[in-house]
């Protein structure tokens, strides 16, 4: 061996580094791709764990907030209590006398001309305004007493939508739905096209030209139209949704992969695999396959924004996942409805959209630079 | 050239023909049919309906009469939209949808290349940091959240423009859906101008006009941009047939009568007939924009020749 003094490229154990350490270092340097990926994560973090640390349920219907803007004060405002309290008490049909609230706790003295009957503390507990209804202070009699009741602080960071429901909490629902439909779809995209593109290329001839052709002439269909048919055909529901989406975004990956296989397959290392008897899977799996991963991570990366994007247009018009489960989209399209006088419904849900879309992007691009240094 | 024109048009036939039949059979596959109602209608009734339509025959007969009426430029009548035949839908939407993708395309196609040059002339500046920041902005907002916040903002909030509408082709009402329009692919549009014309400004060709001692002007206005068109050249040829024949998240958010939201609402209608012709609108859109990038690129770059 000839004596080279080790580079700096080359670690000091005396390994040359991989190109995986190699994009990972060149990852590294680029600022915007290392903050676009600590935001998908906290944006991840908050689809998974944000609902269960939620006080509101994601599908809770607050019938007396709807609409109710976004703001940082709780709920019920100090000047809705009194007379939400009233016309709650009013339900009761009892007489009622002096009313007040203290704190967070609303007093009113009631009296009947009959015994008053326990069950009507019912009537307050159903606002949502009210908790732990209770009389107090009954009389002898029990025809005079006091109905106590906590009142119910509630937070809406976001606002609530036009059934009532907590904005802040669906849209982290959304990205939970909107980063696993874009995940699991990537996947079923990348899984059909490298097996079909890596098939095709390494076959060659005219399998390859027959498998290639159907390509083409399915990427001059409409893709919606697929999308549509399969969701027609399967129902809306979450699984076949990204499935649809998968089935319709692999040609690409198929024709990526293809190209790299043709120049893969006249490689040495194929002939010598070849020579020495390795089956046609084989050497697709351990040769083929794991040499066409650099463009093809970079083109995943690039495909989870599309596919979220996917999701959020068959959300929009309606071919989605089904409310009360929701998605971006969804809200999007909710809040597109509602903009007049309720602007908080689509201003969140769009810049949470905005945000991840725009990590990706960058996350992708910083990808693509780190993988693949030819290609500036 | 025109025998070249001629034969490209001779093999979109077969392809045509493909894609009609393979999006004929899907759309049948799919379960339920145009007449179906909550309420079940009387056999009798269904009856006389399938057999107006038609759809009473055995699929393959349906098949031959609809390529028979098609090669004869009948679409059929539109299922859903009773009264009116899929020829009269494209024939007041299409010019609707035309309209407004052909302005986006052309404010597109301005706005974007001068913006895509600009930035390659002022490599590393802050004009270059500008407009590709603002590109990304523009590539990663879908049209669906731009739309709405247009309309909230310029239509309801600051009331300058309408929020939603037709009003008969009006300049103001047309500003919104086509601002939506065009500002992803000016986006788009101005990151390839900057790429390519950054790549053409380095190649041989540009080089020699600099030593022949040609004016910046001569040397980017005609060496360099012309090779820089190309990349934007292929990227249009689908793009124009997607804007021209209509969006329909556009369409849907500003209530503009383009032919957009007709593939949408034939497919969930099972309207057979409206999904079909919209298929084959897309289709021939497609086939005749890929023929004039084609073309454009030999007029662009000598070095490809069609014989």
């Amino acid at each position: 061996m000839t004596d080279i003094s080790l580079e700096t490229d080359v670690l000091e154990n005396g390994q040359g580094r991989s190109l995986w350490q190699d994009a990972w270092s060149r990852l590294k340097r680029n600022k915007a791709a290392i903050v676009s990926m600590l935001v998908l994560a906290a944006m991840a973090l908050i689809g998974i764990f944000g609902p269960m640390f939620s006080p509101h349920p994601y599908d809770r219907i607050y019938p007396q907030y709807v609409r109710a803007p976004a703001s940082f004060e709780a709920y019920p405002r100090a000047d809705n209590i009194l007379p939400a309290f009233e016309s709650a008490l009013a339900r009761a049909r009892v007489d009622i006398g002096e009313v007040t609230v203290e704190g967070s706790q609303a007093r009113a003295a009631i009296s009947d001309d009959e015994p008053i009957d326990e069950r009507i503390t019912r009537y307050v507990d159903r606002s949502d305004l009210f908790s732990n209804a209770r009389i107090e202070n009954l009389s002898a009699d029990g025809m005079t007493g006091e109905m106590v009741a906590d009142v119910q602080r509630l937070r809406f960071l976001f606002g609530t939508d036009a059934n009532g429901r907590d904005v802040l909490t669906r849209t982290m629902i959304g990205i939970r739905i909107s980063l696993a439909i874009g995940l699991l779809a990537s996947m079923m995209a990348l899984l059909l096209g490298v097996t079909y593109g890596a098939v095709s290329g390494y076959l060659g001839g005219r399998v390859d030209n027959v498998m290639m052709r159907f390509v083409d002439i399915l990427y001059s269909l409409p893709f919606i139209f697929f999308v549509i048919l399969l969701v027609v055909f399967f129902g809306r529901s979450f699984v076949l949704i990204f499935i649809a989406i998968g089935c319709t975004e692999w040609l690409d990956m198929a024709r990526i992969v293809r190209g790299q296989t043709l120049t893969i397959k006249r490689q040495e290392y194929v002939e010598a695999a070849q020579a020495m008897g390795v089956t046609s899977w084989g050497i697709l799996r351990r040769h083929v396959i794991p040499n066409t991963l650099g463009p093809v991570i970079v083109f995943v990366t690039l495909l989870v924004p599309k596919a979220i994007l996917l999701e959020s247009l068959l959300s929009f018009l309606g071919l989605g996942v089904q409310p009360p489960l929701t998605s971006l989209g969804l809200l999007i399209s909710d809040g597109a409805a509602n903009m007049r006088g309720a602007s908080w419904l689509l201003i969140y849900p769009a810049i949470t959209l905005t945000i991840i879309l725009f990590a990706l992007n960058f996350l992708g691009d910083g990808l693509r630079d780190a993988l693949d240094p030819k290609d500036r | 050239m025109l025998a070249y024109v001629f034969r490209r048009l001779l093999s979109a036939i077969p392809t045509v023909f493909i894609i009609v039949t393979i999006a004929f059979f899907m759309m049948r596959i799919a379960p339920g049919g145009p007449f179906d109602l909550e309420r079940p209608l009387d056999p009798l009734i269904m009856e006389n309906i399938n057999r107006a339509y038609n759809l009473d025959k055995p699929i393959w007969q349906q098949y031959l009469l609809y390529l028979g009426n098609l090669a004869q430029g009948d679409l059929g009548p539109s299922f859903t939209r009773r009264d009116f035949s899929v020829v009269d839908l494209f024939r007041t939407g299409l010019p609707v949808s035309i309209q407004l993708g052909a302005m986006a395309l052309s404010l597109a196609l301005v706005i974007g290349t001068f913006l895509g040059a600009l930035a390659a002339l002022r490599q590393n500046s802050w004009v270059d940091y500008m407009v590709v920041g603002t590109a990304t902005l523009g590539i990663t907002i879908p049209p669906f959240v731009i739309a709405p916040v247009l309309s909230l903002f310029f239509g309801v909030m600051l009331g300058w423009l309408p929020a939603g509408g037709w009003g008969g082709g009006q300049l103001r009402y047309l500003i919104l859906p086509v601002a939506t329009l065009a500002l992803p692919q000016i986006a788009i549009i101005a990151r390839l101008t900057r790429g390519a014309t950054i790549e053409a400004l380095r190649s041989n060709h540009v080089r020699t006009a600099r030593a022949y001692g040609l004016p910046q002007r001569v040397v980017v206005g005609t060496h360099a941009l012309r090779a820089a068109m190309l990349p934007v050249v292929s990227y249009l040829g689908p793009t124009a047939a997607a804007l021209l024949t209509g969006s329909v998240v556009v369409e849907t958010i500003f209530g503009i009568p383009g032919i957009g939201r007709y593939f949408v609402q034939g497919a969930l209608g099972r309207d057979y007939t409206l999904v079909m012709g919209t298929v084959i609108v897309i289709a021939m859109f497609v086939i005749v924009f890929n023929l004039i990038v084609d073309i454009l690129y030999a007029w662009l770059d000598p070095r490809v020749r069609y014989d």
